[in-house]
């Protein structure tokens, strides 16, 4: 007994400083940490994981001679498990990035430690413009989308579509608020006017008063600023109420395909929303999104899709820097251009925001859609330097301004 | 135009309406709770779980045996209420004897277990169930636009409602139920099985609320935690009406969706409170409940 014991331990000791013997330590491990079980489990989950594993194995499955292996976690949206995972991580399991990320709250303290520990987080799931803003890493990096972006797509190129007169419906909380600001800022600078708005409590489930007070004011258009299952089950009764019927127009803040997947598209259709992707609109996303398809049974929204590039890019850097030590990779992921089935021409800000093109969709009718999944209609293409805020007005302290 | 408050009339009654709507919710899954509480001294915190496995029930009938909304509003009460016969049989039983505190410590591990498991089967996002198609659409009333099947939820739960009423208070059998919960040994003194009776009573009480969940699948997503969302109002109308009156269960749950409805209009952020203010007023001046018979 004591012999296997010393005997394990002088494995341990001989594996750990080979770790510190070689850079690379012989593997290049990344770590998938998001919502499993929870109100996200959908939009990002344990369709993230397979994306992520989906990146490795196009890429070959090692780089530098390294192999490369994904890891994954449930953080349950709470940020103190979400860092108590990220420390364990770095500290013992010689994970070299996190990414995914989902929910600000985790993505904000996650970037902070990995910013301490000086390792790579590469986040796709979350919305906050902080991220990339007063609370910016020199290794952290925002891949697939914002608040910003959402608010420039649905707000801006709505308005311009016609839709110039809006009523929001808003989730009582900081992010409804910060969603509802900066939507109805972009749909004033379009010259469209704001006729009044209704604040309802987190998790409502019954939202047939307010959507009767949004449909009595007359608007074109009914912005939901809440998220989750709040946006369903307002999209849902909406449709019963006959609001979309009626020549009104609902426009979702933050809402993906998986969402518009569990509400289907009878109650879904006509709706308006803006993504980073969609995997019917280019042959190469069809390719990829048929592909998932067969792992999960789903096709990708843009977390799927962003979390699939950002992991290979990582791998692209690591080759690029010819290591896998983080200032030099970081330093290669702000230098390359990002070119693959999520981004064309994507770059990378000093902020760490990436910047690529995102697109106004609007829910197809059930008529209209005749492949399975085949849910939008892509009604404008917001270039990425619009879509997202310059990074030398980001707030972000490592741009020079 | 007339106005009320401030508020056009019509807008006025649209949303005195969608509170009657809710109020059913509310009055179906506490009238369940009063009928347990009242007969059998349990206060059942599994009544949310219950009524979201009705839900499910009818969502998983669909999915694997194509089976339409009609027949499920009849088997998934039944199958929620043979489950809940069996809880009380096997488990709740033994706790009858012990602080009622007991009763509520397991029926809320019951619900944590129920919920966990459909969690982990099913995720925590909703699923999709549709109205059935004889009550899709709506009608125009006028001032609003009622969809047909929350027109039908206001009538099928004020039937149910007064039905179970009318099964207590006015049949041979509710006699019983009331009588074997006043004098338990007198009652088997004359012969009747007062244990099965309870059986039958928390059954019963597992139906209406899965009876309940079945109303509500069309409305709002399937989803595990839609019991957890309602069941704490649900003991608040209760608490209102005063524990263990049915017919007080019945109107507060009315009223209070009532009351919730017009918050939603004159003071949204206050909607999800506001229900509870009323209780703390209610408990400061009439402990027993607006229908409670004693403190």
């Amino acid at each position: 007994m004591r012999t296997r014991l010393i005997a394990s331990m002088a494995v341990l000791l001989a594996s750990s400083t080979a770790a510190y013997a070689d850079a690379s330590d012989g593997v290049v491990k990344i770590g998938i940490l998001n919502d499993q079980s929870g109100v996200y489990a959908n939009f990002g989950g344990k369709y993230s994981y397979e994306a992520a594993k989906m990146a490795v194995e196009d890429y070959g499955g090692k780089v530098l001679g390294a192999s490369v292996e994904v890891i994954t976690a449930d953080h349950q949206n709470k940020p103190d498990i979400a860092s108590n995972i990220a420390r364990q991580w770095y500290d013992t399991e010689q994970v070299d990035a996190i990414m995914e990320l989902t929910t600000s709250s985790v993505a904000l303290a996650v970037q902070a430690i990995s910013k301490e520990k000086k390792k790579i987080d590469i986040v796709t799931g979350a919305a906050t413009t902080e991220l990339t803003g007063a609370q910016c890493s020199p290794y952290g990096f925002h891949w697939a989308y914002d608040t910003y972006s959402l608010a420039v797509g649905t707000g801006g190129a709505l308005v311009k579509e016609g839709g110039d007169t809006w009523f929001f419906l808003t989730a009582d909380y900081a992010f409804g608020y910060s969603l509802e600001e900066n939507t109805a800022n972009f749909v004033k600078a379009n010259g469209g006017t704001v006729s009044g708005a209704v604040r309802h409590p987190l998790a409502t489930t019954d939202y047939s008063s307010f959507l009767l007070q949004a449909q009595s004011s007359g608007a074109k258009v009914i912005g939901l600023a809440n998220a989750g299952l709040d946006t369903s089950n307002s999209i849902k009764q909406a449709a019963e109420f006959g609001i979309v019927a009626g020549g009104q127009r609902l426009a979702a803040l933050l809402f993906t395909l998986a969402e518009v997947h569990g509400l289907g598209l009878e109650a879904a259709q006509g709706l308006t929303l803006t993504e980073g992707f969609y995997w019917n609109r280019t042959p190469e996303a069809a390719e990829f999104g048929k592909r998932f398809f067969d792992r999960t049974g789903a096709m990708p929204n843009m977390v799927h899709a962003g979390t699939y590039s950002a992991v290979l890019q990582y791998l692209k850097a690591i080759e690029k820097a010819g290591t896998d030590e983080t200032e030099a990779v970081a330093k290669a992921l702000h230098e390359m251009p990002v070119n693959d089935i999520f981004a064309e021409n994507g770059k990378v800000g000093a902020n760490g925001r990436m910047i690529h093109d995102m697109y106004l969709m609007e829910v197809k009718k059930p008529g209209e859609s005749d492949v399975a999944w085949d849910y939008y209609k892509v009604l404008a293409t917001i270039p990425g330097d619009e879509a997202f805020i310059d990074p030398a007005k980001s707030g972000c302290p490592l741009v020079s301004q | 135009m007339t106005t009320i408050f401030g508020i056009p009339l019509q807008a006025f009654l649209g949303q005195l309406l969608i509170g009657l709507i809710n109020g059913s919710f509310y009055a179906l899954l506490s009238l369940g709770l009063a009928v347990i509480f009242g007969l059998l001294r349990v206060i059942n915190f599994a009544h949310g779980a219950q009524y979201m496995l009705g839900a499910f029930v009818a969502l998983l009938l669909l999915q694997y045996l194509g089976v339409n909304y009609w027949l499920a509003l009849l088997i998934a009460p039944l199958v929620v209420g043979l489950f809940g016969a069996l809880i009380e049989r096997t488990m709740l039983s033994r706790l009858y004897d012990l602080d009622p505190l007991y009763g509520l410590l397991f029926t809320f591990g019951l619900a944590l277990t129920i919920e966990g498991t459909f969690r982990y089967l099913y995720g925590a996002a909703g699923q999709p169930y549709s109205v059935p198609p004889s009550l899709a659409g709506g009608t125009n009333l006028g001032f609003m636009f009622l969809p047909n099947y929350r027109g039908w939820v206001v009538v099928v739960s004020l039937v149910a409602c007064l039905g179970t009423w009318l099964l207590i208070e006015k049949t041979k059998l509710g006699s019983y139920l009331r009588a074997a919960t006043e004098n338990t040994v007198l009652v088997q003194a004359f012969g009747i099985n007062v244990p099965l009776l309870l059986t039958l009573t928390y059954g019963l009480g597992a139906a209406l609320a899965a009876f309940a969940g079945v109303l509500a699948a069309p409305i709002y997503q399937v989803s595990p935690l839609m019991g957890t969302n309602l069941i704490i109002v649900v003991f608040a109308v209760v608490v209102v009406g005063g524990m263990g009156s049915i017919l007080g269960a019945i109107v507060t749950g009315y009223m209070l969706g009532i009351a919730e409805g017009l918050t939603k209009v004159f003071y949204p952020e206050a909607s999800n409170i506001v229900i509870f203010v009323i209780m703390a007023i209610v408990l400061l001046l009439r402990p027993a409940g607006l229908f409670g018979k004693d403190a």
